[in-house]
Formats: C-alpha cells, structure tokens, sequence
C-alpha cells in the first residue's frame, strides 16, 4: 500500500536518526526485560512450589527446630500421604564474603525427601552409592558446574549453626526435571547431623529444622494445616502449617520493598522509551509541514497524514522493539552463568516479552498523539507557508 | 593599501566540482583586475559561474589553479585557520537570504564579527551602534529577525558586513528577496557604502536594476567571460 | 569561547519542546543513578551507624552473624573481668551479654509476616547504645516477661500497641514501651531481658557479647589477652563499627551493582536521545553553521559551541535527576537483610560524593551525545552549508 511504502521512505530519509531512535528503543527495551526478568527471577520459589506439598515448621520463626518425635504424628493425619524432614545446615564455605559460595547446604532424609521432590532427577547409580555413605552428598547440576564439583570430590564446610570442620563427599549429581527447579542446592544424610550432635552437642539431636507433607487432595490442604497447628499449639515447639507457594510467598513478601523498587524503575525505562521516540516523531513531523499540507492539496485526507506519523512511529517502535527483545535473552542468559547461584532459576518469562511488546506498541502510539493532533488541525494555507 | 592600483586581481582561475567522479567545470581561466574602489557586478545565467567567482574572491573557497590576491595578499596562500582570520578582517558578506541568526536580536547579530577582534565592550557596542545607525535602523537594535520586514533584515545584514570596517565588500544576490521599493534602498546604501566610503564592493545579480547601479559589469557564461 | 553562550542557550530555548524532552530523559536517568547511589549508601548508613568507636561486638569465631554464633558462660564471665573494658558509676563492667533470635509477626500493610529480630539485653545496653531512647512508655524490668519495641516494628507490624502481649517461646510476653536509635538497626529490634529470654527459647548460651573499651586504643591489647586465653579462643572479637559494616556489605553491594548496571544500561538510552536532539539542531542550523564559518568563526569554535549546549543541556537534565532524587531522602524502605535474614528499616542518604557523581554522570552523557553531531557541525563546508538554504 502507498502508505506503507511512504512510510517507509520517510524513515529512511534520516538514516542516522531513524536508526538512533531504534537503538535507543531497543536498549531501553532490552533494559525493561532485563528488569523485570530480575523481578521474575526472584519469585521463581513460588513458581517452582508444587500443588500439593506443605512445610510444617516451628510457629515463632524458622530458626526455632522442632523435634523429631513429631515424625509419626504427622504421618497419621488423614490426608497426609508421606512425610519427609531437613534441616538447613548452612556453614561456610571457602570465602563467605564471596557470594558465589553461598549455596543451600540441607541435612535430609534420603529415603523419603526425593520422593517428595521428584523434580530433583538422580541417577539411580549415584543415589545408591549416596544413601550407602554416611558423609555423602548430592549436589546440583548448576551448582557442580559452578565449582567444578566431579563424583568424588570433598566439599569442606566450616559450620555455623552446627559448629566444626566437616567435609562431605560428592556421590551425586542432580538435574532439575523442569526449567524452573532449583539446581544449585547441597543434600546430605541428616542421620551423619544428628549423629555428630549426638556426641558434640547432646542438646541438639533429634531436632528437625522443617518438615514436608504431601497431601493427596488439595482440598484437603486447609483442613490439614489446622488440625496440625491445633495440636501443637499448646505446646513448646507449637507448629505453623502453610502450603509450600505461601511458605516461598511469605519470603518473597519480605522483600517486596526491593521488587517494588525495581518495578518502578522498570516504569521509568518505558518513559524514557516514550521520551526517545516522541522526540524523533515530534521533529520529522514538524519537519514535514510543508509535505503534509502539499499532500493535503493533493486530496489526501487528514487521516491519511495520521497514518503517516503513526506509521513512521510503530514503524520504529516495532523494530526497536523486535532488535531489544532479541538482546534481551544472551544479556539474560549471561548475567544466569555469572551469578547462578544468586539466581539459581534465571529465565525469560513469555509475560515479560508480553508486557514489553505491549509497552512499545502503546509508546509507538503515545509518541504520535501529540505530532498527529497538530497536523490534523493544521490548516492548508499555514503549513505552506512554514519554513522549518 | 592596493598595490599596482589593483585591489582584487583574479589571475587564470580555474575551478571545477566533483561529482561522482565526474568534474564538471564551473570556471575557465578567468583573469580579472578590479582597482579600489570600484563596485562591480557580476551577471549571468544560472550556471554561468558567477557566484563561484564570487566565492572565491571572499575566501570561502579554493580554485583549482591560478591565484585570487585580495589588498596584495596572495589568499591561496593562507592554511584554513589564517584565512577564516583573514576573512574576519577583510570581508564583508551580504547573501540573498540576509542569513542572520534567529536566536540573535539586531544588536547581537551585528556584533557577532566584532566578537572576533579584541575590541573592549564599549569599542564593541559603539562601533554596533555606528554601523546600525549608517543603515538607518538606530531604533530596532532589540528587534528579533522575525520581527523585521525582509528590507530591514537585509539592512542589518550590511550593519553586519561593514561592522569591522573590512576591506572589501561581497554581495551576492542582495535585492534578490526584496520587492521593488526595499531593493531600491538596500542598493541606495551599498551606492553610499561605495561613494561615501570608498568600498569596493563585488555584487552578483540577477536583477537588471540592482546592476545599472555598479560602475561596471562583467558577464559570465559557462565559465568564462563573455564581456 | 569566541561564540556567545547566549547563542547556545537561546537556540536550546528555541526548539523547547525537543529540548525539554531530551531534558526529562537525562533527568530520569540520573534519578535512578542517584536514588540507587543513595540507598546503597543509607544501607551502610544505618548499619554503620548502629556500631559505636568505642564498643566490641564478641562472637564465635567465623560466625558470620549473631544468629549462628554462640558464647557460653564461662567464656562471658572471663572476659568480663578484663581490665581494658570501661566501669559504670556503680564498678559493673559496661558489658552487655546477649541472644538474638528471629521471630514471626503479621504485617499490618500486606497481608504477610515478617521475621524481626529479638535481643536479649543486659541493663548496661542502654548505656552501650546512647542513641537508643524510650519515645513511649519505659524500659522493660529486668527479671519480668517485659519487652520494648523499635519505632520501626511498632509502626509496621500489629500486636505492637503499648500493653498488649506477644506469644513466642512459651511464655507471653508484655509489650511496656517504644524506643528510637537514631535510624540505626536497632530501630527494627525488640529488646528484652537477656536472662528471661534464653530459657523461653531453650539456649544455654548467648549468641554475642558487647563490651565498652575504657580507652578505644585499648583494643588490640584487649584482643591479645582474650584471644591467648584457652577458655576464650573459640571467640573472636571485632570493633562494633566493623561486624556492622559487614552485615550491610552484601545488602548494598547488591543494590549498588543491580542498580548500577540497569541505569547504564539505560542511560545508553539517553545518550541516544540527546545524540538525536543535537543532531537535529545541527541539521537545522546547517546555514548559521555556513554563516558564522564564512564570517571567520573557526571549526572549533563551532564544534565548542554545539558541545557546550549538548553538556548544559545534560547538566540540567542531572540537576534535576538529583534534585527529585534527593526528594527520596523522606523515604524509608524495610526489607529482608540478606546477611541476618530480619527485617531492616533503612532510607535514602545523600551524600556530596552522590551529587557529584550524579553530575558528573550527565556530563559524560552530555558528552557522549553531543559530541559526533558537534564534529558533523564543524567539518561542514562553508559552500554546501550556505547553499543548503
């Protein structure tokens, strides 16, 4: 259509400026993606929670333990069809001022937590030699990865919580079933924990740092909750119940401040998108007055001048927007490998790519409003007569 | 101080343009001797090279061969930055579309050659003045160009060119915008310039009345010259 | 600079509107730059300033925080008897032994919990920690099931009204009072008595100790002594000033390098924006340009002038950039601390060091824009730009 080939042509009268403005577009595109993958990547925990598990924990905050005695009781309430625990060993290793070292370092059961996790993916090989060693471990594909962890190597730990030199033995490795399971965590035998406390710490055995119950229907999964927190409630270690998305929420939420920050610079990005584009627009069309009113004496319609404009601004609204995306995902992909475990799931979510094709479509028009408005009601005889 | 009674002697110019490797030439060895004091008018065709004469003769431009001695300096000679110097001090320019700056009032745009020299500000403000008032404009100083008739701009636009007291004075086209009655005066104040003054002044012209007030005239076609 | 500078700020006054948008894309990019600078900053602010000179935090040795550290008796009855550490009025070590422990509240914003931090204090905490002042009601009594709350906490999280009771640890305990610190952590704290804390919470040992130094130069002879003394080796001591430092690192280190990263990146984005404005001036300004060559003005001059307005022009955009940053200043933000997992109240610090850099930022911006579209103007050739009217 004419139109679209005039468009065409206009824009490509200014190379340099039309190619600017799609550079700009496109970086403050791929800035908006970056962003807001950020936000994504931070919530992935509560993506990544199963329908039907549920973390029972101590009711005053997740630092409190509670006892392993509570084991049988959890397996008998109705509706609950297993039930497995950990403890969250943490420790140091090598240099905790280096961030890179910080990775999930848990105490479980292996009979029964990878079965409750069927997301973590061990060869049955490594788990059978795993469950035989007392100070064995599994690592996370991403994790290994990151360190250089191969089957048999000794990961040192200094403990904190549980305090000591302790070394583990890697017997296996664990890749995620789907794209937003967690591959950077450690697992050990809780047995070995319990059994050094036994001897170093006797006050210590037998605690649980959490448990997790899967329930078969996820009906149930309220009435669950509060028969267990009913029974412990009176008690020294009185429990809190939750489904495991509002356990991860409720971490999330403490950080809302942040994520809300990064949300509203992620705004400001697409202002800056409008301000870049609606400067190129608002010049070539002032630029163009004496065109558009020739073109008006030709016959042509004050809309077909709006489709000019507009045409000229979707047209480097949708490249800019196209060349960002495409940036977007090495620039994602590259900040995954060099922080993974900061972010252990670091991905490009399809509502990302939505929102930012929907914000530069809505810039592509917001630009040409103003530019549009004064063409139409610009009179024949006036934009003759301009000089620019 | 002219030398020989020459004040601008074109000698043997030669000048051609490029364009995509083809060279197109605009001037054939023209030779021309113009004394002190003289007011000359260049006329022609469209493409007869007369601006190009002119051009060359201000220092805005290079010839492909021979010299242009303007006041017994050889100005192919000069390296970029002692000929942008040297026009500061010797040329006055005055072109068709009077190419005052818009952002500039009357005043300003006078002065703008002045901010050149080393003049004090009084100095500077005095000699504006004195050039706005020659042209009969002492009341419009603050004035914006939009806010002048194009007769008026014009006329700042010799305020401008005479401001330095250059040497010589090159126009080129000036009635070219201007209707009868504006022409008339614009070329009544380069006749004073020229009389009163003693400028020389090398005018372009389409304008059959602007030429009949030169001393003399100069034809021009293709490149070479014709009377 | 031979061309006048009211040349340059007239004809960005001119064409106001391309000018103010280039303007406002500047701006929002050093506001970002800003604010981020400022709370990487009000961070390290708040913690650093919770530590006083004079004071020595004891902890496990390679514990990383209080919560992972443990201080028995003995080790804490030892130290006590130390000769560099400062005497109240009444002969009593200025020593305060103590637990910290997280626990849950509701918020009163979002429907959540938060994990806030409890201490257990002995009475000489207060004289510790001069910024800490009870704004409402009193101190709590020491041997009694009382607590006080940080401003911070009251404000945010419910069941925090002045005689109302909070569960935790089997027992319930009774809120009898409000304290401020300045803005420092402490703010987002519960604090109560260190001796009825330890048993609700079913810890034998206390996670920290914090000492007064009678002299400040005293302590690397205090450390000697405490660190050659068997009973006491496992411990390690550090300056208050210190341990707080490095529990706000990794929080504003990560604020700092996200938001550092993001505003640069943008910011290639503004630089787009004012590349484009200044070029456009230029194409517009094609016959001044020709103009003033011929009138004798040199090609610097001309590219000087086109530079000038691009870094006024950036200059302003950053002025304003700071100036609404420094709005935030009237901001606090609470969040999760990464290295002692509770709940922090911190704002937004300016700083000199900020605004300049933030200037600085725009000029270079200023620059980077300007400066191919000033190089365009000046290579103009006299002809082709007079004829281009």
């Amino acid at each position: 259509m004419f139109i679209i080939k005039l468009v065409m042509k206009n824009a490509l009268r200014h190379k340099l400026r039309t190619a600017l403005t799609i550079l700009g577009v496109a970086i403050a595109v791929m800035s908006f993606g970056f962003l807001r993958t950020i936000v994504t990547a931070w919530s992935a925990g509560v993506q990544a929670s199963a329908e039907n598990r549920m973390i029972t924990r101590q009711s005053v905050s997740f630092i409190f333990p509670l006892p392993f005695s509570c084991l049988e009781q959890l397996q008998q309430v109705p509706g609950v069809t297993e039930v497995t625990y950990a403890n969250w060993f943490g420790g140091v290793y090598k240099d905790a001022a280096d961030f890179k070292n910080f990775f999930p370092r848990i105490a479980v059961d292996p009979e029964t937590y990878f079965s409750l996790y069927p997301e973590f993916i061990i060869p049955a090989d490594q788990f059978a030699e795993f469950k035989k060693e007392r100070n064995a471990c599994v690592v996370g594909a991403k994790l290994a990865q990151e360190h250089g962890f191969k089957l048999g190597d000794i990961i040192p730990i200094e403990g904190d919580i549980y305090p000591g030199h302790w070394e583990f033995v890697v017997r296996g490795i664990y890749h995620g079933r789907d794209q937003s399971t967690d591959e950077t965590q450690m697992f050990f035998h809780w047995d070995y924990l319990n059994e050094r406390m036994h001897v170093e710490s006797p006050g210590r055995e037998g605690l649980v740092g959490w448990y997790v119950l899967s329930v078969k229907n996820a009906a149930d999964m309220p009435r669950v909750a509060k028969e267990v927190d009913e029974r412990y409630k009176n008690s020294r270690s009185a429990t809190k119940t939750e489904t495991e998305r509002e356990f991860q929420q409720s971490f999330l939420s403490m950080s809302d401040a942040i994520l809300s920050s990064l949300e509203a610079v992620s705004y400001i990005i697409i202002g800056i998108i409008l301000l870049v584009l609606a400067n190129t627009i608002v010049m070539a069309a002032r630029e163009r007055t004496k065109e558009y009113a020739v073109l008006k004496t030709l016959g042509f319609s004050a809309f077909h001048i709006a489709g000019l404009i507009a045409g000229e601004s979707m047209f480097i609204a949708t490249t800019g927007l196209a060349i960002g995306l495409a940036l977007t995902f090495p620039l994602a992909m590259g900040f995954a490998k060099a922080f993974p475990t900061f972010f252990p799931v670091f991905n490009v979510e399809t509502i990302t790519v939505v929102i930012a094709v929907a914000v530069a479509l809505s810039a592509g028009v917001a630009a040409a409003v103003f530019p549009v408005t004064r063409a139409m009601r610009m009179r024949i005889v006036d934009g003759l007569r301009s000089i620019d | 101080m002219a030398q020989n009674g020459t004040m601008i002697r074109v000698d043997h110019v030669t000048k051609s343009y490029r364009r995509d490797s083809i060279e197109i030439p605009v001037l054939r060895d023209i030779s021309i001797d113009v004394p002190p004091g003289e007011f000359l008018a260049l006329m022609g065709p469209s493409g007869s090279g007369k601006t190009t004469l002119l051009n060359l003769i201000a220092g805005i431009d290079r010839p492909n061969a021979g010299n242009v001695v303007v006041n017994g300096t050889n100005i192919g000679d000069l390296g970029e930055s002692d000929l942008a110097r040297w026009r500061a001090r010797h040329v006055g320019f005055i072109f068709q579309f009077y190419n005052l700056l818009p952002v500039l009032t009357a005043f300003e745009n006078v002065e703008l050659p002045l901010l050149l020299t080393d003049l004090s500000r009084k100095e500077k403000r005095d000699h504006v003045e004195a050039a706005l008032r020659l042209v009969g404009l002492g009341d419009r100083i603050r004035h914006y160009p939009k806010q002048l008739s194009g007769g008026q701009e014009q006329r700042v636009a010799i305020a401008r060119a005479i401001v330095t007291d250059p040497t010589i004075l090159v126009a080129d086209e000036p009635t070219g915008d201007l209707d009868k009655t504006s022409a008339g005066e614009i070329m009544d104040l380069l006749d004073r310039l020229n009389k009163e003054f003693k400028k020389t002044i090398v005018m372009v012209t389409h304008d059959p009345r602007a030429a009949e007030r030169a001393h003399k005239a100069m034809h021009l076609d293709k490149g070479e010259l014709t009377s | 600079m031979k061309i006048p500078l009211k040349y340059m700020w007239r004809s960005l006054w001119t064409r106001r509107l391309t000018t103010l948008l280039t303007l406002g894309g500047i701006a929002l990019v050093v506001f970002v730059f800003a604010a981020v600078l400022m709370l990487s900053n009000g961070v390290q602010q708040t913690m650093v300033d919770t530590g006083a000179d004079d004071n020595v935090i004891v902890l496990r040795r390679s514990a990383n925080s209080e919560l992972v550290s443990q201080i028995d008796r003995d080790a804490a009855n030892l130290i006590r008897t130390d000769p560099g550490i400062a005497t109240g009025p009444d002969g009593k070590p200025i020593l305060s032994t103590e637990v910290v422990v997280i626990i849950n509240l509701m918020r009163k914003d979002v429907d959540g919990m938060g994990n806030i931090t409890v201490r257990g204090v002995s009475p000489e905490a207060l004289v510790l920690r001069p910024q800490v002042k009870i704004t409402q009601g009193q101190m709590f009594r020491t041997g009694s099931h009382e607590i006080i709350i940080g401003t911070s906490i009251a404000a945010r999280y419910r069941g925090t009204g002045i005689g109302e009771q909070i569960r935790f640890g089997d027992a319930m305990w009774t809120v009898v009072g409000y304290f401020t610190a300045e803005g420092t952590g402490f703010e987002s704290e519960i604090w109560g008595d260190v001796e009825q804390l330890m048993p609700a919470f079913g810890r034998p040992v206390f996670s920290s100790l914090t000492f007064k130094l009678r002299n400040a130069g005293d302590y690397e002879a205090v450390k000697t002594r405490i660190q050659a003394d068997p009973r006491t080796q496992y411990t390690e001591m550090k300056r208050e000033k210190v341990y707080y430092r490095e529990q706000s690192q990794l929080m504003s280190d990560f604020i700092r390098v996200l938001g550092l990263i993001v505003t640069i990146i943008f910011s290639v984005g503004a630089v787009i924006g004012a590349m484009i404005t200044m070029y456009a001036a230029v194409a517009n300004r094609t016959v001044e340009i020709g103009t003033m060559r011929a009138l004798g003005f040199r090609r610097r001059s001309v590219l000087g002038a086109f530079m000038i307005e691009s870094v006024f022009l950036a200059l302003l955009g950053g002025g304003t950039g700071v100036a609404l940053a420094s709005l935030m200043s009237f901001v606090r933000i609470a969040t999760v601390n990464f290295s002692t997992f509770s709940e922090l109240a911190f704002g937004f610090t300016l700083s000199p060091g900020i605004v300049i850099s933030s200037l600085v930022f725009s000029l270079v911006m200023g620059f980077a824009g300007g400066f191919l579209p000033a190089v365009r103007a000046a290579r103009m050739n006299i002809l082709a730009a007079l004829r281009s009217a």
